[in-house]
C-alpha cells in the first residue's frame, strides 16, 4: 500500500512538473518578446511607413498588408470549406467514393507543410496564372493552406447538429435546403466561426507560403494585385537581414498580440457553441 | 357508429437494405380516432409509423412495396408532392426537439416555411396553435424567451404547437410520453382527447395502460408483422391471438 501511494505521488509531481514546463516555455516566450519589444509600441511605429528597408520608422504597410492577406484568403476559403463540408455531411453517401476522396485529400492537405503550399503557390499562381508577386497570389495559396482546417470545423459542427432537429423541420414539410439553411447552419455557426479564428491566425502567422508569393515589397499595398510583405514575412526578414532586432521584437509583440486575441474570440465562440449545443 | 376512414396501408412492406422490417401490413386508419399501435422494441411499430409520413425515406437504403393512402391519395405515387403529404401528416417524436429559437419562432417555423410571411397572421397561428396543446397560458408572457428554458411536459406540448400550426390532418406520435414525468404524461394524454375531436391521431406507446386509455383502436405488432387490429377494449378484453394476450399481461416485451 505506501508503495502504490509513493507511486502515485510520485505520478502526480511528474505531471504537475509536465504542466509547470509548458506554461513556464509559454511564459518564457511571450514574456521575452513582450520585453524587448514593448520599448518599441508607439503610434509612430504603427501607423508609420518603414524606411530604409526597415531599419527605421514603423511597419504600417506590412500591417495593411497582413490585413489584405487574411481577409481575402478567407474570404475565399469560407465559402469553398463551408460549402464542402454541408455537401459531405448532408448531401454525399456517407460511404461514398467520392466522399471519401474529399475527406482523404482535406485530411493530407492539413498535412503538408507550408512551404510546399508556397512553392506550389509560386509557381502556379505567380508564373502561371501570371499574377505575380501580389496579394492575389498570396491569398490564395492562404486560402488553400487554411482551407483543411475550415471544412473539418465545419464538418463537426455540422455533424454536432442533433439529427432529430432535421428530422423535425423536414415532418413539418420543409424541404432538404430549408432545413439546412434555417435549422442546421444557424446551429452550426459557432462551430464554423471558430474553424474561421483559427485558419486567421495561421494564416496571420505564416511566413514561408507568403515570401514565396506575396513578395517582401515594402511598399503600401493599394490594390489586391500589389505586391505585399506580411508582418511575419517582415520580422523575419528584419531578423535574418539584421537590420534592426528592436524592430523585429516590435513586430512580433504585435502579432503576438494579435494572436492572443484571436485565441480569445475562439474560446468564446467555443463556449457559445457548448452553450447553444447543450 | 361507423367513421370514414382517414389513412390505409395495404400490403405494405418496408425493407432496410436486406433486413424486412414490415411484412404485409393491411390497416385501415379512422377519422376523428386515436390508434394506437403497440408491441415489444423492434417490431416495427415505429417503422410503419414513419411510413405513414414517408420519414422512413431518410434512412439510406430503405424501400417499400405495396401502398399507402391518405384519404383516396396513393401517397407512395410518384410525383406526389411530400411537402404538401408532411404538411397534412404531421409528427410528434420521442424527445421533443425543439429548435434552438424562442417560442415563438419554433410555432412559427412551419407557417414561415410554408410562405406565410404577415406578422399578424403569423401572430394569429401562434396564439391559436399555443392555445390548442394547452400552452398559451404559460407562456403568452414569454414568447419570446428561448424555447429550451420550458420544461419538458412544456417542450413535448410545444413540439405539438408546432405541428398544429401547419394544420396538419393527421398526427403521428411516437411515443411522446417516454421523456414525460406522470403528471405531463397526464396532460398530454388530456391533450390527446381533445385533439382527436378535430384530427386524427395514430400514437405509438410502449405503455400499455397509455393504449388503453387513449386509444379507440388498437394495433399489436410483432416481428415486422401487424398480429391484431381491433377496436381498444375488444384487444384488451378479448384478444385473439396467445401473443397479443402475453404481451399485455407482460409475459414478455
Amino acid at each position: 500500500m505506501p508503495g502504490t501511494r509513493m507511486g502515485e505521488k510520485a505520478l502526480t509531481c511528474l505531471l504537475c512538473l509536465s504542466a509547470l514546463i509548458i506554461v513556464g516555455i509559454l511564459l518564457a516566450v511571450v514574456g521575452y518578446i513582450v520585453y524587448k519589444g514593448l520599448a518599441m509600441i508607439n503610434l509612430d511605429f504603427i501607423m508609420q511607413a518603414p524606411k530604409r528597408a526597415g531599419k527605421e520608422g514603423g511597419i504600417s504597410s506590412t500591417i495593411v498588408g497582413t490585413l489584405y492577406l487574411t481577409v481575402l484568403s478567407l474570404a475565399i476559403a469560407t465559402p469553398l470549406g463551408v460549402g464542402t463540408a454541408i455537401h459531405l455531411e448532408e448531401y454525399a453517401h456517407k460511404e461514398s467514393y467520392f466522399a471519401f476522396l474529399v475527406k482523404l485529400t482535406a485530411e493530407t492537405l492539413a498535412a503538408i507543410p507550408s512551404i510546399m503550399y508556397g512553392l506550389f503557390g509560386f509557381v502556379f499562381f505567380v508564373i502561371y496564372l501570371k499574377l505575380g508577386w501580389s496579394i492575389w497570389s498570396g491569398s490564395l495559396t492562404l486560402a488553400i493552406m487554411v482551407l483543411p482546417t475550415i471544412t473539418r470545423t465545419a464538418q463537426e459542427a455540422i455533424l454536432s447538429v442533433p439529427r432529430e432537429y432535421r428530422e423535425n423541420s423536414l415532418a413539418l414539410g420543409a424541404s432538404k435546403w430549408q432545413t439546412i439553411r434555417k435549422i442546421v447552419i444557424p446551429a452550426a455557426v459557432p462551430g464554423i466561426v471558430t474553424g474561421i479564428i483559427l485558419s486567421l491566425g495561421r494564416a496571420i502567422g505564416e511566413t514561408a507560403a507568403v515570401l514565396l508569393t506575396a513578395g517582401t515589397s515594402l511598399g503600401m499595398p493599394l490594390s489586391p494585385a500589389d505586391p505585399a510583405r506580411s508582418m511575419s514575412v517582415h520580422l523575419y526578414m528584419l531578423a535574418m537581414e539584421g537590420l534592426s532586432m528592436e524592430r523585429a521584437f516590435g513586430t512580433a509583440f504585435l502579432i503576438i498580440i494579435l494572436v492572443l486575441f484571436i485565441n480569445y474570440l475562439a474560446n468564446r465562440s467555443m463556449s457559445l457553441l457548448s452553450h447553444s449545443g447543450g | 357508429m361507423e367513421k370514414a376512414v382517414k389513412m390505409k396501408s395495404r400490403e405494405l412492406n418496408l425493407f432496410y437494405g436486406n433486413f424486412q422490417a414490415l411484412y404485409n401490413i393491411n390497416m385501415d386508419i379512422e377519422e376523428n380516432r386515436v390508434t394506437a399501435l403497440i408491441g415489444p422494441s423492434g417490431c416495427g411499430k415505429s417503422s410503419f409509423l414513419r411510413s405513414l409520413n414517408r420519414l422512413n425515406e431518410l434512412i439510406e437504403g430503405s424501400r417499400i412495396s405495396g401502398e399507402v393512402f391518405l384519404d383516396d391519395s396513393a401517397i407512395y405515387e410518384k410525383g406526389i408532392n411530400v411537402v404538401e403529404l408532411r404538411k397534412k401528416v404531421g409528427m410528434v417524436f420521442q424527445k421533443p426537439a425543439v429548435f434552438p429559437m424562442s417560442i415563438y419562432e419554433n410555432v412559427a417555423y412551419g407557417p414561415r416555411i410554408h410562405g406565410i410571411k404577415r406578422r399578424g397572421e403569423l401572430d394569429e397561428i401562434v396564439c391559436r396553435s399555443l392555445q390548442s396543446a394547452n400552452l398559451w397560458d404559460e407562456v403568452k408572457d414569454r414568447l419570446h424567451v428561448p424555447a429550451r428554458q420550458m420544461s419538458g411536459g412544456q417542450q413535448q406540448r410545444l413540439v405539438i404547437a408546432r405541428v398544429l400550426a401547419v394544420q396538419p390532418e393527421v398526427i403521428l406520435m411516437d411515443e411522446p410520453a417516454s421523456a414525460l414525468d406522470p403528471i405531463s404524461t397526464a396532460r398530454l394524454e388530456e391533450l390527446i382527447a381533445i385533439l382527436k375531436t378535430r384530427y386524427t391521431i395514430v400514437i405509438v406507446t410502449h405503455n400499455m395502460q397509455q393504449a388503453a386509455r387513449v386509444s379507440d383502436y388498437t394495433g399489436f405488432f410483432l416481428d415486422g408483422c401487424l398480429l391484431e387490429f381491433n377496436r381498444t377494449e375488444e384487444l384488451f378484453l378479448n384478444p385473439r391471438h396467445n401473443k397479443t394476450e402475453d404481451y399485455i399481461t407482460g409475459r414478455f416485451g
